[in-house]
């Protein structure tokens, strides 16, 4: 059971001043090494007693982590550089505001000052069993406490469930999919790029991770290409507190019109519905050609939740999603100013 | 070092989780150690083949050429559950040594495929065949007594040649039953945790410490599998050994090979065989 404690199991903390250095470390130390990036996952999990490492890798000290780099190709963002920092970016609010967005409503201000992009991508699960240190199959056990008949699922997963029920929280991923987003991965044989859905495992291949990181790999930087700079965006994230809370179910789109205003190409993707972020591309491919309004979405909608299964407690994300995926591709075209504001929970948005 | 994971459950009991998979090492190392050893054995000491003659030797003049050893039923029975044997161990075990694919579903339906199997073997060896062919009796016990002692250099009487199965044999089978049995009981309640459509999930069936020993019950039969398994496929491609492996393709070994190993008392084969004297309760092991 998670008890807080008044302070954290004893680790050596490790400061590297560059990323090679940082990454020399991982590599030394592997499974024994944790690491820390805003601090806001991590400190949970240490001073909850849950996690327990022996070395302790803080990348706070590492600027060529952090920054915002515009070059021809599009943008690199620094795994290090802050949430708030990514919303206020012109080029990011101008060219690729769908990120802007996402980013702009992940938790709290304050929390949007310390966490950083690279930890808001990797962050674990928010499953409370899991981090209560129950033993379950995410924690190495042999049950999900969450999916039982009285287990409490209200924000688990309708989809790609795998024995473990868990979503993943973040709201800057799905926009970072829908940007065809590359993460780069420095590992011990080099750097690695890899799309955006790639970088994340799901339980089915890997119960007790969230990424495809190995020990000794770390996430450098996130690149975005310029192919959908300027497109129509969308981004809309549904929770039960406006004012700080983690996504019961987020979308976010990327569209491209033809002259006659049909949808050329579209990247969509939705999170907390799945144990990793789903690109929804079998929807992307229905709704190629057509017009991007109410019916075209309502299509899109209803395509998107075949094959969802609910838990006992969290139907309600089977008309969400619906919904979502509608307003994702109908409204995108329009922009509306206030989307953010306007869902204030999964029952309006149902 | 002890051999279980252990976790502390949301009641504060500390209960087995599984087998370490370190184990998995262990049973590898085991099976390729016996392989060393044995290969030595047959090198080194080279023991010679020397069965006691048996006046019954004269009815061999009625042996066919081919000798029927397992039926097609048997034969299909044995490489079903190969299968689903190979099937099980390879999604049980590569993700745990790093190797990561979706394996469970693949896992439960190799598991159900294996319990129709041994459910066929169970019935078709206790009704149609010679049942009691693959148990040990006392004649096996007096020869591997006197096998032994002439090993020491004691003085002790020939052993006599084989019935249908050797001595080892038994025990191989003996020892598979024992772990299958495991595998497949706990497999099936275990079947009720996951998400497969043919069971309601309950994951409350029993309690935290009964699962947890369950799941260690699966997990050691499992990694005894592997050294199993591995013991099996290297005497299944020995040399001496390859007239057996073949009858368990074609049904069949040949007249030579077969009264130079078998007591033709003890296993009676006369022609074509009329009755189910001639087929055992293992055919298919």
């Amino acid at each position: 059971m998670a008890v807080i404690r008044d302070v954290m199991p004893a680790f050596d903390l490790l400061q590297p001043s560059s990323a090679a250095e940082a990454q020399q470390l991982l590599e030394q130390n592997a499974a024994e090494a944790w690491v820390m990036a805003g601090g806001l996952d991590s400190f949970d999990w240490l001073k909850d007693r849950i996690k327990k490492p022996k070395v302790l890798v803080d990348l706070s000290g590492v600027d060529e982590l952090r920054g915002i780099r515009v070059n021809e190709a599009g943008v690199e963002i620094g795994a290090m550089t802050t949430l708030t920092e990514i919303a206020n970016h012109s080029e990011i609010k101008g060219n690729y505001g769908v990120l802007a967005d996402a980013v702009s409503v992940v938790a709290s201000p304050q929390i949007r000052n310390q966490g950083t992009l690279g930890g808001n991508v990797s962050q674990d699960v928010r499953c409370w069993y899991y981090r209560g240190g129950w033993p379950c199959y995410r924690a190495g056990g042999n049950v999900c406490y969450a999916d039982t008949p009285v287990g409490r699922n209200r924000e688990h997963a309708i989809f790609g469930a795998n024995r473990c029920v868990a979503v993943h929280p973040s709201d800057s991923v799905p926009a970072l999919i829908a940007l065809d987003a590359k993460f780069v991965v420095q590992t011990a044989k080099g750097e690695r790029v890899v799309d955006a859905e790639d970088y994340f495992v799901g339980p089915e291949d890997d119960i007790t991770k969230i990424n495809m990181l190995q020990p000794g790999d770390l996430l450098t930087a996130i690149r975005i290409p310029n192919n959908w700079a300027g497109a129509k965006f969308y981004f809309e994230k549904v929770r039960d507190r406006n004012v700080w809370d983690f996504p019961l179910m987020n979308v976010a789109s990327a569209i491209k019109l033809d002259a006659s205003g049909n949808i050329q190409r579209i990247r969509l993707a939705v999170n907390a519905v799945s144990p990793r972020p789903m690109r929804l591309k079998a929807v992307e491919d229905a709704v190629g050609g057509r017009p991007a309004n109410a019916e075209t979405g309502e299509m899109a909608g209803k395509m998107a939740v075949q094959g969802a299964v609910p838990l006992q407690f969290n139907g309600y994300k089977i008309p969400l999603m619906r919904n979502l995926v509608k307003r994702a591709i109908a409204q995108s075209p329009r922009q509306a100013a206030s989307r953010l504001a306007g869902s204030t929970g999964g029952q309006e948005a149902a | 070092m002890s051999f279980l994971q252990w976790a502390t459950s949301p009641w504060g009991q500390s209960v087995p989780i599984h087998v370490v998979w370190g184990l998995i090492w262990i049973a590898v190392i085991a099976g390729v150690f016996f392989i060393i050893v044995h290969s030595l054995y047959l090198i080194v000491v080279r023991p010679p083949k020397r069965f006691a003659e048996r006046k019954a030797e004269a009815a061999a003049v009625g042996v066919p050429e081919r000798v029927p050893r397992h039926t097609l039923a048997a034969r299909l029975f044995h490489w079903v559950m190969a299968a689903s044997m190979i099937a099980l161990l390879v999604t049980a075990f590569l993700p745990k040594v790093g190797i990561r694919f979706d394996w469970v579903w693949y896992h439960w339906i190799a598991g159900l495929l294996l319990t129709a199997s041994v459910l066929f073997h169970i019935v078709h060896a206790t009704f149609f065949l010679d049942f009691w062919s693959i148990w040990p009796d006392k004649t096996d016990l007096i020869d591997a007594r006197n096998r032994v002692l002439r090993f020491f250099g004691k003085d002790a009487p020939l052993p006599r040649k084989f019935a249908k199965y050797p001595l080892e044999n038994k025990l191989y089978h003996g020892a598979v039953m024992i772990a299958g049995l495991a595998v497949i009981a706990t497999g099936l309640f275990m079947m009720k945790r996951v998400e497969t459509g043919i069971l309601v999930r309950n994951p409350y069936l029993f309690s935290d410490m009964t699962w947890g020993l369950m799941y260690v019950l699966h997990g050691l039969a499992g990694v005894g599998f592997i050294a199993l398994t591995i013991m099996h496929i290297y005497m299944g491609v020995r040399p001496e050994k390859l007239p057996i492996t073949k009858s368990m393709i074609f049904g069949w070994m040949s007249r030579d090979f077969y009264l130079e190993e078998h007591d033709t008392g003890r296993w009676a084969v006369d022609g074509p065989p009329k009755t189910k004297q001639g087929l055992a309760a293992s055919d298919g092991d």
